[in-house]
């Protein structure tokens, strides 16, 4: 049997082999250093390219463009899709999906609505109802991917439709109006109240969507439960062995996420005006346009909500600026199309670790 | 003496497979145990089930006399018992200081950490940075930068300086050296002893007959999803032992019957 020792012996020479890897700052060269800065920085490259649309669009259009009312305009388009872009960063940072966003944020809106017209509730309630629905909305998806282990997409593939069939149901496909709302529960609408700022107009719904960002962006910095996400998208099992709770923190994601449709649906009553059972349907996919254009990556643990931002921000400033181009609207769709593939194959870059 | 740990009559199957078999175990304070045995001889569930990380369909584990019924590896860790995993269980794209508190973060002081409960990266950098240090392993000189840019070996450095920097009762180490070079395996053996000095008990599992005949003092040897025989490296070869795990040769003289 001493030729199993051998074994033993020539497997630990041939180890010797392996160079033992010094640790040090080489010079990588510029792409290096790029490539090393993307790692760190994940959102820089949707700024970038956010940055460089602009001046693009800027220098194209002029002033018609390049102006606070026209640059807050995009910000007033975009919100819906920015705090639903909030809520999808979360889940895909876990390496879920949620393709119920959409339906989430319409039907917590229509509850909104009904609550307060249909049954007379105090709009404080109302909105309120509304939340907590778009809240047990997220915490079914969280239950059934955390503890009923079944895969994200086909899990929010069903409750897409079932909500959004349940939305048409229940609201009978009935619009309330705007000027019903304003006359009798303005504070369905208190998301779309307008200052300006020179000549830039922000909605409370802008503001929202700006904080909401900024206050995730932290948490998921700066606290365990942040950094467990990214754990728990990372690696699940690996988290699970360093003592994450992976289910309770996938809980709480897909939970947050319904909350935070909740209140994009307040902020859509507050865009549109009236609550309308048929709107803002197309948010799940135009959210993960948004996270996936915002370079955070579709396999989990990597990337930054702030991306997801400047994500949505980018496909408002095409979309504006194609339009003040007289463009037809199909020339966004096919520049968002290509950004979208251009960011998957960065995210491929970035992940290939040979910095 | 009694063990600090022991198991009794474990078993664990996946299916049709049985990687535990009415396992025994046991290990004694400040004693390093080394574990030995074939591919698949179920080593590593073994440990998973001292540990936390898997929960047996049968038997019992008691830590220091006490039955004790891990939920998860967490629940072993409240309870002294640190291991580092085969498969390391980091998270690739978090920084190195991340991984290590990584399910053990600590707070800032005062409002910012109570209220809003604000990471003190600080500390977790500075502590860090000093275990790595202690260990000797690398120089690495930026403890934000991700794992996945670490070579295997110092990836294995972190999981080890992190398991010796939080283990209070037992440490366990499945193939800490697997990946690494004589230098660095060198500084992994001379952590051991330092660990041991410190009165703390060690669970080796390792394939290295060397090393496991250099620091263990007693060999547990696995096979088929049991424990065969506890051998003393003093009473016994390299070779000898290598039979034993691999079925060639009936061991005698050994510690304790199967
Ligand atoms: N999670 C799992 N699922 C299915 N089978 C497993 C799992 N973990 C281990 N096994 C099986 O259990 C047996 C023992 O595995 P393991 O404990 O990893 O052995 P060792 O560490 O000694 O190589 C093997 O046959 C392995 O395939
Ligand atoms: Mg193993």
């Amino acid at each position: 049997m001493s030729s199993d020792s051998d074994h033993y012996e020539t497997s630990v020479r041939e180890r010797r082999e392996e160079a033992v890897a010094a640790f040090d700052e080489r010079d990588k060269g510029l792409m290096g250093r790029f490539h090393h800065a993307l790692h760190v920085t994940p959102a820089l490259v949707p700024l970038i390219v956010l940055i460089a649309s602009i001046a693009v669009f800027g220098l194209l259009i002029g002033d018609r463009f390049f102006s606070p009312f026209s640059l807050t305009l995009i910000l007033q388009q975009v919100q819906i899709v920015g705090i639903v872009a909030a809520a999808q960063s979360l889940i895909i940072l876990t390496a879920g999906i949620d393709l119920s966003v959409g339906a989430i944020t319409v039907f917590s809106s229509v509850i909104m609505g009904q609550f307060a017209f249909r049954y007379g509730i105090p709009p404080v309630f109302a909105v309120f109802a509304g939340l907590i629905f778009g809240l047990l909305c997220g915490l079914l998806n969280g239950f059934l991917v955390s503890r009923m282990k079944l895969p994200p997409f086909i899990v929010t593939l069903g409750t897409w439709q079932i909500i959004l069939a349940s939305n048409y149901l229940y609201s009978a496909n009935e619009t309330i109006r705007a000027q019903e709302i304003e006359a009798q529960a303005p504070l369905l609408q208190f998301m779309g109240t307008k200052f300006t700022l020179g000549g830039a107009v922000f909605t409370y719904g802008v503001i929202f969507m700006l904080l909401l960002v900024l206050v995730l962006a932290w948490v998921l910095k700066h606290t365990a439960w942040g950094r467990h996400v990214y754990a728990v998208g990372d690696d699940p099992e690996a988290a699970q062995l360093s003592g994450v709770n992976v289910r309770g923190t996938l809980l709480s994601v897909y939970g947050l996420a319904g909350l935070i449709c909740g209140f994009a649906g307040w902020a859509l009553i507050g865009r549109i005006g009236s609550v309308s059972p048929t709107s803002a349907y197309e948010a799940n996919i135009e959210s993960i346009t948004a996270v996936v254009i915002g370079g955070i990556s579709l396999f989990g643990g990597r990337g930054s909500i702030l991306g997801a931002l400047f994500g949505a921000l980018i496909v408002g400033v095409f979309s504006l600026g194609l339009r003040l181009l007289g463009a037809d609207a199909q020339w966004t769709y096919f520049f968002i199309g290509l950004l979208i593939i251009a960011a998957v194959a960065v995210d491929q870059w970035i992940r290939k670790v040979t910095a | 003496m009694d063990p600090i740990l022991k198991g009794r009559n474990l078993v664990k199957r996946y299916g049709r497979v049985v990687a535990l078999d009415h396992c025994d175990f046991d290990l004694y304070p400040g004693e390093i145990l080394a574990v030995i045995g074939d591919n698949g001889a179920g080593k590593s569930t073994l440990i998973k089930a001292l540990s936390g990380a898997v929960i047996p369909d049968e038997g019992e584990v008691t830590l220091e006399g006490r039955r004790v019924r891990f939920a998860s590896p967490n629940d072993a860790r409240e309870a002294g018992i640190e291991t580092v995993y085969q498969t390391l269980a980091m998270s690739p794209a978090l920084s190195i200081a991340d991984n290590m508190f990584m399910g053990r973060e600590v707070r800032k002081a005062g409002i910012m950490g109570k209220l809003f409960r604000q990471l003190d990266r600080t500390h977790m950098e500075q502590f860090a940075r000093e275990k790595l240090n202690d260990l000797g392993l690398m120089t690495i000189q930026n403890i934000t930068q991700p794992v996945e840019t670490l070579s295997g070996g110092q990836r294995q450095g972190v999981a080890v300086a992190r398991a010796a920097a939080f283990g209070s009762r037992v440490i366990i180490l499945d193939e800490p050296t697997a990946a690494l070079g004589v230098k660095e395996s060198r500084r992994v053996l001379d952590l051991i002893k330092d660990v041991k000095a410190r009165g703390i008990p060690i669970i080796l599992i390792s394939h290295n007959m060397p090393h496991v005949f250099e620091v263990a003092d007693r060999i547990h040897v696995h096979r088929l999803g049991r424990r065969l025989c506890v051998i003393d490296p003093r009473d016994h070869s390299m070779s000898d032992a290598v039979a034993y795990m691999t079925g060639a040769k009936v061991p005698e003289g050994t510690l304790t019957p199967a």
